[in-house]
């Protein structure tokens, strides 16, 4: 019994074990969602960071030492970023056409949704630098916090609502369109997919993604506009504001 | 090997664009400095066709990227729950805010074009 905690020990605090978890699980949640035909509610990022942090609370191993290996994986999320270059490079002709519409879309979606974050927000009476966190969520989780760190936000904090605001788009994303009866066809998804990535960056840009290669095209190209456009004129308006 | 030279040319972009913004001090983190480097260089088949063969496998996975940054959501609980319900629904109202309006901005940019186009012929 005690080889068997010594053992345990030692492999909690090597790199593998973050790895080796973070693989499995998703690729459990992932068999999961694809037998559940890719219900949005299915969503294997969403499962696989409940059963993660379960695990982790349960073997009592800490966030640090899970982070050691996972960090293998989150190391990926910068050259993915670069790599939506890709995708974009593809729909050059049909951008050079639509740029005018795609920059508005976006800039009304990001204005609209960060109003009434930070409205709803101070009506509810939370902190100034909360308020400040809130407001650059929509965008990727690293843009969000480089905001926040400039505006006096707080940066983990805005990592957190990013997230959240990712899982809450791939999560209700199509029961929303389908309320608005965005078409599940045509250019339909296009819209839909473009939607998801501005308004819930990469996570609902996953989600699109493996819905549909249009919707997915768009929703990086949404991701990517709107992480440039926010991270603008976002530092400016609220220094403007205040 | 194809995929591999993919990998090294988005690294290679991700760091010139870490360079970048770091020594121009842009407001924009060095991986979309990344991306918006690599489009022009894209027009290169060399380019185009490794970073293709990486590329696409990195984004058909990238919702596993995501799953580190999620768990670490776990080690700021406290600092959520202390504002409980009440941040839950600021999030998902101002999510289906941007949702929506995005969505009803396109597609309302998108439909008074297609029509003249259909009737547009001047005949």
């Amino acid at each position: 019994m005690a080889e068997v905690v010594q053992l345990w020990v030692y492999l909690s605090t090597t790199p593998l074990f973050g790895l080796t978890a973070t693989l499995v699980v998703y690729l459990l949640a992932h068999a999961l969602y694809t037998r559940w035909q890719q219900a949005p509610w299915a969503n294997p990022v969403f499962w696989s960071v409940v059963t993660l942090a379960a695990l982790l609370t349960l073997t009592g191993v800490p966030y640090p030492s899970y982070f050691s290996g996972a960090q293998f994986i989150h190391f990926l999320l910068g050259p993915a970023v670069v790599a939506l270059a890709w995708p974009l490079w593809q729909r050059r002709e049909e951008l050079k056409q639509r740029w005018g519409r795609l920059l508005l879309a976006s800039t009304a979606g990001a204005l609209a949704a960060s109003a009434v974050a930070v409205g709803m927000g101070w009506a509810l009476d939370l902190p100034t630098p909360v308020l400040l966190s809130l407001a650059p969520k929509l965008v990727t989780a690293p843009v969000a916090m480089g905001i926040a760190e400039k505006t006096g936000g707080i940066p983990a904090l805005a990592a957190v609502f990013s997230v959240m605001t990712g899982l809450t788009g791939a999560l209700a994303g199509k029961y929303l369109f389908d309320l608005l009866r965005i078409p599940a066809a045509g250019e339909g998804w296009q819209v839909r997919g473009f939607a998801l990535g501005a308004s819930s960056h990469g996570i609902g840009a996953a989600r699109a993604m493996q819905v549909n290669a249009d919707a997915g095209a768009y929703a990086g190209l949404g991701l990517g506009l709107q992480a440039v456009l926010v991270a603008l004129w976002m530092p400016l308006l609220l220094g403007w504001l205040r | 090997m194809l995929p591999l030279r993919g990998l090294a040319c988005l690294l290679l972009m991700q760091s010139l664009g870490e360079v970048l913004a770091r020594s121009l001090s842009l407001p924009f983190p060095g991986p979309v400095v990344g991306m918006l480097l690599l489009l022009p260089a894209l027009s290169w088949a060399v380019v185009r066709e490794a970073v293709a063969a990486c590329a696409d496998a990195l984004l058909q996975h990238l919702s596993l990227l995501f799953v580190p940054v999620g768990v670490g959501v776990m080690t700021h609980l406290a600092l959520v729950s202390e504002y409980g319900l009440r941040m839950l629904l600021v999030i998902a109202l101002s999510t289906f805010t941007g949702l929506a309006v995005t969505a009803l901005v396109l597609r309302g940019l998108t439909r008074p074009e297609a029509a003249p186009k259909q009737g547009g012929g001047h005949g």
